[in-house]
Formats: structure tokens, C-alpha cells, sequence
């Protein structure tokens, strides 16, 4: 266990200069007006024609996305050329399921800390509705078989093999939010920390109507600058997030079914993550780049540390990850300003507060003597967050990134964590800092 | 003919081990390949050389990267003094390919890129054609533009390869084909990717495909019996798009394959006559001329200032939306700024549609909208190479606006106006470096319209010129210098011309009998659906900004019409009535008197030589340019000052006199006309002088 050294120990520091995002489009159920790859482009052609830097000045571009359409494989790729950044600037695409955007920010840090790059494009984008919907495997047997097929009586014979269930179509979607090791949705695991937590229905509910609340008034008082509007070919213009309800209330709320335990269970769509397509992506920088580009800073990206919890109680992720860097940078709870965990489920973040002020938790699960200062719920998402304005997966670690640099230098305040819980039992977070003294620390 | 050039400056000669010999044409001091008098001259030499030698085959190729043969040297045509020269020329040509056709051995075009006119009858001489499959591939004949046809005995190899539907449709409309369309006609006879241009041959020559057998429509088209039917038909769909009177090529053509008989020498010789007498008539002279304008244009903005990567545009309008979209599509990076959200929906849709049409590939399509960025906050200032300002045409909004602009412009961008109305001086105020500013006028519609005036006032730096000419190159338009004056040039030498035919009809003319007269002098669209097309709200306030500085009048039926909200096309009607079922063209009227005529296009002309005398442009070829390619001024008069000149100024001149008795000053000749006389003793003009 390397928990004690931080994330970038020994390297550069790590700038955040620019960053924009598409607005968050919910999901209607049928593939939405862009595609990944058109998200991306759409933020990021809009982030760089505002750069006093060339697109082809970048030394790479990273992107997180989980599902990518079949004709978007390694998807940084087709989107560093859709930006114009050139043949010669080199691009992959990371994949840390829900952590992939914050997996992309930390990557790019890394190559920029240890000296192997000093501009670097990164972040997330996610067309969840474009998820591809596939055939069974069974069914790809059987049209192998009659492509290989010789003779018309061959073909016959496999036609009489078609059975109802080759026709039982795989949703991508449905199964990327299961937890395969334990078969487990999403949704199952959150009402487990429920259980645990003791969270009832109500509170859930409490904060998914707080949480549009606050996206409302995020987008009523312009809060949300880091959306540049998205454009489709027939000319509508898309410019804020969709999935927000102003007319949310207690009372609609608790009319809702839940969602994954059908019978006594308290999760429901309305205290859930919204699914959405979206993408955000910001630029990082060296000193070196910050000083020869006369760049703009809109932050420095201190630490940062992943976790790995039980696949079964995922939401707690965040917990694990956000420990670390306190302990190791030497800070209080209290020494953080402002916080973002994104909102995979209102039960999950809940259970996140409770497990972070718990005496019982530090101890058994951190090993720790005494618990951390209860996160103040005035600081902690509060613009808003994914159940408001939903969790295209792919993108919200980059989301949370930078709307959080955006709460600090609107407050003038210093330190921001942004965390997130991950599929599959992990947790990722970091340490961001405004830092004023731009280009000139070493 | 000796043989006694070893050496060739235009050609490389060489056998490869197969026994291939490979001609490669590589044009000396030239980026393109042409035909000239020189390029055909060694060609012959080496044809020549090779008899006796019996290669297993002869293959033609370009060593040039954008292409085969753009055509034949157009330059040299200008030499031609007299039909006796012309013939011979062509004779000439017509003799060299001929020795390709009857070399004894296979005969291969390997072709790539542009394959045009004489190069096209150059590889229809050879046995075999392969082509490359790529997107730059163009094959064609586009000889009519000029005002002849094929000459070097490409009428009669063409239309006995595809039929003579297929090929007098290709000669008659000069549209170029992809190497796929190409194929489809059996015009090649294979296309592959470039990287397998040799590979190919080596299978044709292994193998060589079995000679086609035209189509039974085509066979019947070209029965004797056929061919006055398919004649009068072809003449008659000719006719709707060009005036026989104007343009004699086309139908001199569909004259000649009428009369192609059994004797194949005869018709060689009809042929070479035909475009002999073509090229020495005075519609082909000037759309040469034409052509050589065009590339006197381009040369304005051939400048070694800094290529344009980036553009920002103010202003998502029409001419700002149309301004961004066309500069996304010729590889700029470009934002558009516009307050107005659905303002930038509706560029962007419109971008599509543009790409959509002109690119058609998918992943071309959104290359192109990847670089069209709606910026509505205005972002992209800082990083734009050149900013485009196209805002309402108000002076306090414009200097407001640029005021803005400048701190956040890079030190080296220049600032350019679209402003059609306002004097670039009144708005330079605005800027601490004033000299960074230059107009940029477009002219709508922008992906039709080829010509931008570059506009300089006194203070623009030759820089800030140079590289708003380059952009404007750099975008496949043709820039025109043009000095800051009111109208600049091209609207101002519209608008006596519409103002006059306002007058006509305001004496009770029909408007259809006015725009009849302008038709048949040979312009594009009569000025009163002109008027009605730019909108008469616009007609009148310009009309208004030029009654302050020439002595143009404002017309009251302009100001009745506007003022009872008919606007023209836009508003349903103007001058004529717009909907479902008014559209018609014409009520055709009687034919216009000579007087309608006269009186119209000759205040165009006086205007013109006021511009000219005022060296609003820097001569009369960039004026004669400037007018055909921003207004569509019939192009086969060669420009209103070459018209002058071919017309007889003196005539003209006295003409004019004549209807200033009649109407009054507004047909005062311009001082200008002395000067021209002056000129015209000193040097005579009968060629177009370039």
C-alpha cells in the first residue's frame, strides 16, 4: 500500500488553465442528437479556438468514455484529429468506468508532472443514449454458420435453428451498469449503504429535490460559464443542462416506484443519477507552458488517489480516496473549502457523509482513531449535481473537476475536493487548489 | 522532321525492364502541365524517335503532383493573329496525336488529377485509359468556356469511345467527371488507387480489355438519320442557357457532328475549321480575355505575406453567416460571433447544407463543421489571423464594436469590414492602429459570387492589403483591389443601371420589356429583378448614400414601393409580384427598342469610365474584371471597357450626347471619355491588351 506518497511527489506542478463542458443532455430513450465523439468536439473546438496556443501545441490529448459507438475506438483519437490538433499529436483513451474523466485528468497530470508533456487536452465524454444494443452470442454463431454455409439445403437447416432467443438483444447500457462480480445494479449496491447507513426514502428524496434546487439556481444567477451551447445540423441550439426540474418537490418524489428493488426497496429514478450524454474536458499545463503561452491559471491540481472498496457498497468509494490525501497533505476535513461527490445516487452521497464523520467507520474501515469532520452539506455540490443534471459516466470525474475550480474562483476560496465513486468497488478523488501565483511556483 | 533533340526540356523518355516505354510529361518552369506549341513539338520528336523501335508498349504519364493536362497553353491562343494561324496550330496538334493513335504498338494514359481539354484528347488518342480513383481526378472538356470546342480531333475520338449523347452532353455543358463517372461512360477503361497505376497497366497489357460496344441509344442517335432530330433537340436545351448570338461554340459543335460523314480526314479537317473559326470570333477572344482576368485576380492576392489559419467573424447574419461558412469549407479555422444563439443554429444548419452539397462525403462534411465554431461570447478574437466584421451597417455600432475588438486582437491580425455603405475612414477613428484596418466586401451570395473587393483608404497598411488579398485567394475568391470610395466599384457601376431601369418603368415600361433589353445586351438577370432580388429597402438606401456623393437621383416609385412595404423577392413583391404562381419569368413583351437598351447600359458604361478615369481600380483590366466577376456583366463583351472599345467609343460617346439632350445630366458623359479617346489615338486597342 502506497498511500502515504502523493499522487505526483517529485514532479512539476500541474496547471489548470481552461475548461469547458457541453451542456448535459438527458437521455430520452433513443440515441440523442450527438454521438461521443461530437460532444467532445463540440466542447473542445470551442475550448481551443479560445487558446493563444495552436491545437497542434499539444503534446497529447487523453479521454476518458466507457462506451464509445462501435465506430469511435480509441475515441481521443478521432477527436484530437476532429480538433485539428494534427497527425503528430498522439491520443488514447482511458477507461476507469464512472472514474474515467478524473482518470484522464490524472494521467495527463502525470505526464506533465514527471516532464513528458507540457499541454495536454484531457477529460471525459459519455453518449450513454448511443449505447451500441448487440445480438447474443448465440446469435453471431448462427450467422457465422450461414455465412460459411454452402449450399441453399445448409441454409435451410440453420433458418429451422432459429429459436425467440436469438433475437434477445443485449443493452449495453443495462449491463455496464451491473456489477458482473456480484450481479449487482448500480442502484442494488446504493440501497445496501442505505441499509447500512440507516438513509430512509425521505431523506433521499430531500436531497434530489435540493440538488435541482440548486442546479435552478446555478443556472438562473449564470453560474454555470463552463458550458459553451452545442449546435445540430438543423440549427437548434442546446445550451444547458436539460435533465434539471424545477417543478421537483416531496411530493412528486415520493410517488416514484423504486427502481432496481422493486418491493421495499427506496432508490428510484428520482434519487438517482440521471442518464445523460455529455462531455467536459479541460487543458493542463506545464510551468513551462503557463509562462510561454502567458496562460491564464485557473487552478493547480495537488493530489490525487484512487481506492478499491467492495464492489457490493462501490458508493463508498469516494470515502477511501479522499482519506488519503488529507492525511498525507496534512490537512483537516475543515481545511477544505468546497466539496464535489458526484451524485451517482442521493443514498450513496449520503452514505458517504455519514461513513466520513463515523467514529465506527474510521476506525473499522480506515483505520484511523478518530473520524473526519462532517462535510458541511452548504459546501458540498453546490451547484447541483448528477441527479440534477445526470452522469454521463465517462465524463463526470471531469465534470466535477472543473465546476469545482469554477465554485473556488467564483468564492475567491482556496482548496476543492472532487470525488467520485466508480463500478466495480473503487473510489477516486482529488486536490485541487486556486492558486494565485500562477507559473510561479516550482 | 529531324530528330535531332536528344535532350527535351518538357518531357523524360525511358524503357523499363518490361519493355514499357514511359513518356512523362513534366512541364519546365511550369507547376501545371499544358500543351503547348513546345510540349507538342518534343512529343512529336519523340514519337518519331520511337518508329522503327518496337517497345511492347508506349505509356503517357504526368510528373507533376496536382494532375495530367489542365489543357492546352491558353496564353499562346492570344498570339493567334488570324484564322490561317489558328488552323495551323490546330492542324498541328491534330497531326502529333494522330501518330500517338497510329503507333502500332498499345498506347496507355496513366492519368491522375486534372485531365482536361487537350490533355483529355491527348489520352482519348492513346488505345487504353486508367485513372486514378482519387477525389482529385477531373476529366472533361471544358474548351466551351472559352468559346470553342475540342480541336485536336477529341470531338470525333470522344464521341466514337462513348457515343455522341454521352460525349457532345460532356462537351456542351464543359462539366468535368470523377474517375467513377468517368468509368460508368467507359471514357477509361479502368480506375484504381493511385498506388496501383502501375500494377494495373502491367494487367491491361497482360490482358487488354475487350473494345466496347456502345449502347443502342447511342447508335441511334448517331444514325445519319438520327442526327437532325438529336441536333435540333440538343440546340434547343442549349439555347436556355446560352444565347446563340453571344455564344456560337455549342451550337457550332452540335453544326459539326451533323456534318461528321464516312471520311475521317474531312472531318479532322471540319473539325480543326470549326474551332479556327471559333477562336478568332470575338466571343472567344473574350472569354479568354475573361480567363486571363481571372488570373490577372488571382495574381492580386499571389502575396508572400503569412498564411490565414484562423478567422474570426462579428455578426451571424447573412453575409457574416455566409462569410464563416465558405471559410470553414476552404480549411480555415473559423469562429463566428453573434449575441443571437438561434442566429448561430441557423449558420450552422446552413454550413451543413453548403458542405453537404458541395462535399458530399460524410467524414469531409464534418471536417468541415469541425472547423466552423459558433462562438457567442467572441472568444476566438484573440487567436484569429484576420477579423471579419459584418454587423448592421451602422457607423456607431461598427466603432462601439471594434473599439472592443482591438485590445484582444493579436498585434499582427488585421481588422476587415464587410461594410458596403460606410467609408472605412469614418470607422478608423475607432482604432489606435487604424492601419491594421481594410474592407472585405463580399458580394450575396458568397458561394456564388467569386469576386471580394479588397478596399484600401489611405491609411491601410500595404501589409494589412496584402494579406486581406491573400485570404481572399487563399478562400478560392478573386480579389480586387479597390480604392475606399462610395459603392466602391462594383455597386457603384450597378447603380445607375438599376436607377435608370426604375425610370423606365416609372415612363410606363413594363419591367419584364427592361429586363428583356439587359438579357439579350447579355447580362445575367435584368436590373429590375435585380433590384427586386437585393431588395428594394436596400436599393433605396444605397440610392440614398450615393445621391450624396454622385449626382444619382433617389427615385420616388423606389420610395412608394418601400414605403408600402413591398420590398421585392423577400417581402412577395416589388417591381413584379412573387408567389406560387407569378413566378413566371417573363410575360415576354415585345422586343425592346434599342433605346431601352441604350439608355441602361450606357449609364453602366459612363459610370464604368468614371471609375476607370478615377482609378477608383489601378487599370482597365482590373476594373473589366472586377465587373464581370461582381456583377456577371456579359462576359463574352470581354468587360464595359473593352465593350467600349469593341463598340466604338466615339459612337458611344455620341449616343450618350444624344440622350443627355433628351433626359438630362444624368447622361452627361463622364470626363473619363476624353481621356479614353486620348488613348485610344496614342495606342490602338484592337486586341485585349493584357
Amino acid at each position: 500500500m502506497n498511500n502515504t506518497r502523493h499522487a505526483y511527489a517529485g514532479g512539476r506542478p500541474v496547471y489548470i488553465i481552461d475548461g469547458n463542458r457541453t451542456p448535459f443532455l438527458k437521455a430520452s430513450g433513443k440515441p440523442g442528437p450527438f454521438r461521443a465523439s461530437d460532444l467532445a468536439v463540440g466542447a473542445g473546438k470551442a475550448l481551443l479556438a479560445r487558446q493563444p496556443f495552436a491545437p497542434e501545441a499539444l503534446d497529447e490529448v487523453i479521454l476518458g468514455c466507457i462506451i464509445p459507438g462501435p465506430d469511435e475506438i480509441n475515441i481521443a483519437r478521432l477527436v484530437a484529429l476532429r480538433l485539428g490538433c494534427g497527425k503528430q499529436v498522439p491520443a488514447w483513451t482511458v477507461q476507469r468506468n464512472c472514474g474515467s474523466g478524473m482518470q484522464a485528468i490524472d494521467s495527463a497530470a502525470t505526464d506533465i508532472a514527471f516532464g513528458r508533456a507540457d499541454l495536454v487536452l484531457a477529460g471525459g465524454t459519455e453518449a450513454m443514449s448511443h449505447a451500441p444494443v448487440l445480438l447474443p452470442p448465440r446469435s453471431v454463431e448462427l450467422l457465422s454458420a450461414w455465412r460459411q454455409a454452402r449450399s441453399a439445403t445448409e441454409r435451410l437447416r440453420l433458418l429451422g435453428r432459429v429459436r425467440p432467443s436469438h433475437f434477445r438483444l443485449v443493452f449495453s447500457l443495462l449491463q455496464g451498469l451491473t456489477d458482473p462480480t456480484v450481479n449487482l445494479s448500480m442502484g442494488q449496491t446504493a440501497e445496501i449503504l442505505a441499509q447500512r447507513f440507516a438513509i430512509s426514502r425521505e431523506e433521499m428524496d430531500v436531497f434530489a429535490v435540493e440538488s435541482h434546487r440548486r442546479l435552478a439556481q446555478a443556472q438562473d444567477e449564470g453560474r454555470l460559464a463552463e458550458i459553451e451551447p452545442l449546435y445540430t445540423n438543423d440549427g437548434t441550439v442546446y445550451d444547458h443542462d436539460d435533465g434539471v426540474r424545477r417543478d421537483s418537490s416531496m411530493e412528486r418524489l415520493t410517488k416514484l416506484k423504486p427502481a432496481f428493488d422493486r418491493i421495499y426497496g427506496m432508490v428510484t429514478a428520482g434519487n438517482s443519477a440521471q442518464v445523460s450524454d455529455g462531455a467536459a474536458l479541460l487543458l493542463l499545463a506545464s510551468a513551462d507552458a503557463v509562462r510561454q503561452y502567458r496562460l491564464p491559471v485557473l487552478g493547480r491540481i495537488v493530489d490525487c488517489a484512487w481506492a478499491g472498496v467492495a464492489p457490493k457498497q462501490m458508493g463508498l468509494g469516494p470515502v477511501h480516496a479522499m482519506a488519503p490525501i488529507l492525511l498525507r497533505q496534512g490537512l483537516q476535513s475543515t481545511d477544505i473549502d468546497y466539496w464535489e461527490i458526484n451524485e451517482a445516487f442521493a443514498a450513496q452521497v449520503l452514505a458517504c457523509r455519514a461513513a466520513w464523520r463515523s467514529a465506527g467507520y474510521a476506525r473499522t474501515e480506515l483505520g484511523l482513531e478518530q473520524p473526519f469532520a462532517a462535510i458541511d452539506p452548504e459546501r458540498l455540490n453546490v451547484d447541483g449535481g448528477a441527479v440534477a443534471l445526470g452522469h454521463p459516466v465517462g465524463s463526470s470525474g471531469a465534470r466535477i473537476v472543473l465546476h469545482l475550480l469554477q465554485v473556488l474562483k467564483r468564492t475567491g476560496m482556496r482548496r476543492g475536493m472532487a470525488a467520485l465513486c466508480i463500478g466495480g468497488g473503487q473510489g477516486g478523488a482529488m486536490l485541487l487548489e486556486q492558486s494565485e501565483e500562477a507559473g510561479h511556483e516550482q | 522532321m529531324s530528330s535531332d533533340i536528344t535532350s527535351y526540356r518538357h518531357w523524360r523518355s525511358g524503357q523499363d525492364p518490361a519493355g514499357i516505354v514511359h513518356l512523362t510529361l513534366d512541364r519546365a518552369e511550369s507547376s501545371t502541365n499544358s500543351l503547348s506549341r513546345e510540349v507538342l513539338d518534343e512529343l512529336d520528336h519523340l514519337l518519331t524517335d520511337l518508329k522503327g523501335a518496337t517497345p511492347r508498349a508506349v505509356v503517357i504519364r504526368s510528373g507533376k503532383r496536382n494532375g495530367f493536362i489542365a489543357g492546352a497553353d491558353i496564353n499562346e491562343f492570344t498570339a493567334i493573329k488570324s484564322a490561317e494561324d489558328a488552323l495551323q496550330l490546330i492542324r498541328r496538334g491534330q497531326e502529333v496525336l494522330a501518330r500517338i493513335e497510329t503507333l502500332g504498338v498499345p498506347t496507355v494514359a496513366l492519368i491522375h488529377g486534372f485531365c482536361l481539354g487537350g490533355g483529355l484528347e491527348l489520352a482519348l488518342a492513346c488505345r487504353y485509359r486508367i485513372a486514378s480513383d482519387d477525389p482529385g481526378t477531373r476529366l472533361g472538356f471544358p474548351e466551351v468556356k472559352l468559346g470553342i470546342h475540342p480541336g485536336f480531333g477529341g470531338t470525333l475520338r470522344s464521341i466514337r469511345l462513348v457515343g455522341p449523347l454521352a460525349a457532345l452532353e460532356m462537351m456542351l455543358t464543359g462539366r468535368t467527371l470523377s474517375a467513377g463517372q468517368a468509368k460508368k461512360l467507359c471514357l477509361v477503361d479502368y480506375t484504381v488507387p493511385e498506388r496501383h497505376l502501375d500494377n494495373a497497366l502491367r494487367a491491361l497489357l497482360a490482358k487488354p480489355p475487350a473494345a466496347r460496344i456502345l449502347s443502342l441509344k447511342e447508335r441511334l442517335a448517331g444514325l445519319p438519320v438520327a442526327r437532325p432530330i438529336v441536333a435540333n433537340f440538343l440546340k434547343r436545351s442549349v439555347a436556355k442557357k446560352a444565347d446563340p448570338r453571344h455564344y456560337p461554340a455549342p451550337y457550332a459543335l452540335i453544326d459539326l457532328w451533323r456534318s461528321f460523314g464516312s471520311d475521317e480526314t474531312a472531318n479532322y479537317k471540319a473539325e480543326a475549321q470549326s474551332v479556327a473559326r471559333l477562336i478568332t470570333g470575338s466571343s472567344s477572344r473574350n472569354l479568354v480575355r475573361v480567363f486571363q482576368l481571372q488570373e490577372r485576380l488571382k495574381a492580386q492576392g499571389k502575396t508572400d505575406v503569412g498564411r490565414t489559419r484562423a478567422i474570426h467573424v462579428v455578426g451571424g447574419g447573412v453575409m457574416g453567416g455566409d462569410i464563416a461558412i465558405w471559410c470553414a469549407l476552404q480549411g480555415l479555422q473559423v469562429t463566428i460571433q453573434d449575441l443571437d444563439r438561434t442566429r448561430l443554429g441557423q449558420v450552422v444548419k446552413r454550413g451543413q447544407l453548403l458542405f453537404s452539397r458541395i462535399l458530399k462525403e460524410r467524414r469531409a462534411v464534418e471536417t468541415a463543421m469541425d472547423r466552423l465554431v459558433p462562438d457567442p461570447e467572441g472568444r476566438g478574437v484573440g487567436r484569429a489571423d484576420v477579423v471579419i466584421e459584418a454587423i448592421f451597417e451602422n457607423a456607431d455600432a461598427k466603432r462601439e464594436l471594434y473599439r472592443q475588438l482591438e485590445p484582444r486582437m493579436r498585434p499582427d491580425a488585421i481588422l476587415a469590414s464587410n461594410t458596403s455603405s460606410i467609408p472605412l475612414e469614418e470607422l478608423a477613428g475607432a482604432l489606435s492602429r487604424p492601419e491594421r484596418l481594410v474592407g472585405l466586401h463580399f458580394f450575396n451570395p458568397v458561394d456564388k459570387m467569386q469576386l471580394v473587393e479588397v478596399v484600401a483608404m489611405a491609411a491601410s497598411s500595404a501589409e494589412a492589403l496584402a494579406r486581406a488579398a491573400a485570404l481572399v485567394l487563399a478562400i478560392k475568391r478573386l480579389p480586387l483591389p479597390v480604392r475606399s470610395s462610395p459603392g466602391f466599384l462594383v455597386n457603384r457601376i450597378l447603380m445607375p443601371y438599376l436607377l435608370e431601369a426604375v425610370t423606365l418603368v416609372e415612363e410606363g415600361v413594363p419591367p419584364a420589356t427592361i429586363d428583356r433589353a439587359a438579357t439579350d445586351f447579355g447580362m445575367p438577370m435584368g436590373p429590375v429583378r435585380l433590384a427586386d432580388a437585393v431588395g428594394l429597402d436596400i436599393c433605396l438606401s444605397v440610392a440614398r448614400v450615393f445621391a450624396r456623393h454622385y449626382k444619382t437621383e433617389v427615385s420616388a416609385r423606389l420610395e412608394q414601393l418601400v414605403a408600402a412595404g413591398h420590398l421585392g423577392r423577400k417581402s412577395g413583391k416589388g417591381f413584379y409580384e412573387y408567389g406560387k404562381h407569378h413566378e413566371s419569368r417573363s410575360a415576354a413583351g415585345d422586343l425592346p427598342p434599342a433605346e431601352i437598351c441604350d439608355r441602361i447600359m450606357l449609364r453602366l458604361l459612363n459610370e464604368a469610365v468614371a471609375c476607370w478615369r478615377e482609378q477608383v481600380v489601378a487599370d482597365a483590366d482590373l476594373l473589366d474584371g472586377g465587373v464581370i466577376f461582381g456583377s456577371g456583366f456579359a462576359p463574352f463583351r470581354g468587360g464595359p471597357l473593352q465593350h467600349i472599345r469593341d463598340a466604338g467609343a466615339e459612337a458611344l460617346y455620341t449616343r450618350l450626347r444624344e440622350l443627355e439632350q433628351r433626359h438630362g445630366t444624368r447622361f452627361t458623359p463622364d470626363p473619363g471619355w476624353q481621356e479614353l479617346f486620348q488613348e485610344a489615338q496614342t495606342q490602338p486597342p484592337p486586341a485585349p491588351p493584357l
